[in-house]
């Protein structure tokens, strides 16, 4: 076991950030226990500022006092520390470069579109959706024989199984169902996005997903204010 | 060394900052690899079935397999050939290299794209953004002859795009964006670049490289007009 003080693991984020999530998934997989330090975005704590002082954001991981950003990074850190438990990348270097290709592929090109589609209406919105659909298209057409090529594109996913590119996912769209509620839309239709939907509905099968996800009605809650506050700030 | 046949192809472009920071990772680690030329106005079939993500280059094709990205082509040619390691071993120094990396292409690059993009008071803000930026860097090589550290490292390899790609568009732009008298470590890091075998061998010829970038100012003037 590791002793107290000297490898004492703290994450500082908050509740609502999906990045934050990233970890927490990360340190939970790997069984990695660790104090949740709270983050007020809008009064951020000197230890943040001090911690993050090129982008002054959330998530920061500091394990023995040295602070590590970018959610990405941080969970290739937490493979690369705790070998021990599930592998959160691949150990083959080819297999490996596809989880990185794709959970860079998701960060960049669908987590701020996806956000547009909650945040937005109208004209904007639509423009987001038809964005977010042919971006998830190419995931279903390119990513899923790439990411699952064990499985000949079958996405399969479990607790000891979940990678970087499942956990990148998960913060993106494991709440489709909540979505789809709020919005009146469907983002994952099963129809069009078979495979991604077959994946985003096995991620949210593991235990660790399950235990990190507040109650269905509570994130309609968290996802409806959200909505409502975006709108009547624009 | 290897022991069947290795066959490594990179799809890359001579004037491409991405494209030729592969070329150095292999070069480093003394791997041989087979230079394919590719005319991004009219993209090859191979490239488009190797990327048909991005349909960009570089490309590295190791036996027939492809892997795109360069920040990923690099990552994995460190994961494969295990000899002259580009990331540093210990995690915590892996994961800063990491976000430097990062931070040179999101934010350094997207930012200097606009200082030749863009004219006037939108270019001066440019320059502006991309000072503020690379004052960063400046800090971090203090007390450093590389940022790696003592010798060539990742992120040296990624920021070659501000030694020989941003400093040189100055010459084009008629704008000293990174001055040595606001930059002094970034003008010694430049050096001691310089002074290393693998980059002098891997960076594009300058006047060949000048005359290109003189000439795509040209193409993108012409455009906006």
């Amino acid at each position: 076991m590791e002793e107290e003080t000297g490898n004492k693991v703290i994450l500082h984020g908050t509740f609502m950030s999906p990045y934050s999530k990233r970890v927490e998934l990360a340190l939970k997989l790997k069984s990695i226990p660790y104090l949740f330090v709270q983050e007020d975005l809008h009064n951020k704590s000197q230890t943040l500022l001090q911690y993050n002082p090129v982008h002054k954001k959330v998530p920061v991981l500091v394990h023995k006092g040295k602070p590590i950003s970018e959610s990405l990074f941080i969970i290739e850190y937490i493979h690369e520390t705790w070998r021990n438990g599930p592998q959160l990348l691949p150990q083959d270097p080819y297999k490996r470069s596809k989880v990185r290709f794709w959970a860079s592929y998701i960060q960049l090109h669908l987590f701020d579109v996806v956000m547009k589609v909650v945040k937005t209406e109208g004209e904007e919105q639509e423009k987001a959706i038809t964005e977010v659909k042919e971006k998830l298209s190419i995931v279903e057409k390119e990513g899923l024989k790439e990411i699952f090529s064990d499985t000949d594109g079958e996405p399969t996913v479990t607790n000891e199984s979940m990678s970087l590119v499942d956990i990148v996912m998960c913060t993106l769209l494991s709440p489709y169902k909540a979505h789809e509620e709020v919005l009146g839309m469907k983002i994952v239709d099963p129809e069009t996005l078979p495979g991604v939907y077959c994946w985003l509905n096995a991620i949210n099968e593991t235990d660790v997903v399950k235990d990190l996800t507040p109650p269905y009605e509570q994130v309609l809650e968290i996802l409806r204010t959200f909505r409502q506050m975006s709108l009547s700030r624009s | 060394m290897a022991e069947r046949s290795e066959e490594v192809k990179l799809l890359g472009m001579w004037a491409s900052p991405f494209s030729r920071r592969v070329e150095i990772a292999l070069t480093l680690k003394g791997v041989p690899y087979e230079f394919s030329e590719q005319d991004i106005t009219n993209k090859s079939p191979l490239l488009l079935q190797s990327n048909p993500v991005h349909k960009m280059i570089p490309v590295l094709l190791h036996n027939g397999k492809p892997i795109s990205e360069s920040l990923v082509i690099l990552e994995y040619i460190d994961d494969t050939w295990k000899n002259n390691p580009i990331l540093p071993q210990d995690p915590y120094d892996r994961a800063i290299a990491r976000f430097w990396a990062r931070f040179v292409d999101e934010q350094v690059y997207v930012t200097a794209m606009k200082v030749v993009g863009k004219v006037g008071v939108e270019r001066d803000a440019a320059v502006e953004a991309t000072r503020d930026l690379l004052k960063l860097m400046e800090k971090e090589l203090v007390g450093k002859d590389f940022l790696g550290g003592e010798s060539l490292g990742f992120v040296d390899i990624v920021a070659t795009l501000v030694a020989f790609w941003l400093m040189r568009t100055e010459e084009v732009v008629g704008v000293k964006v990174v001055p040595v008298e606001m930059f002094p470590e970034i003008h010694r890091w430049v050096k001691n670049l310089l002074d290393v075998d693998v980059i002098k061998k891997c960076i594009p010829p300058e006047d060949e490289h000048l005359d290109y970038i003189r000439a795509r100012m040209e193409s993108l003037k012409l455009k906006s007009v």
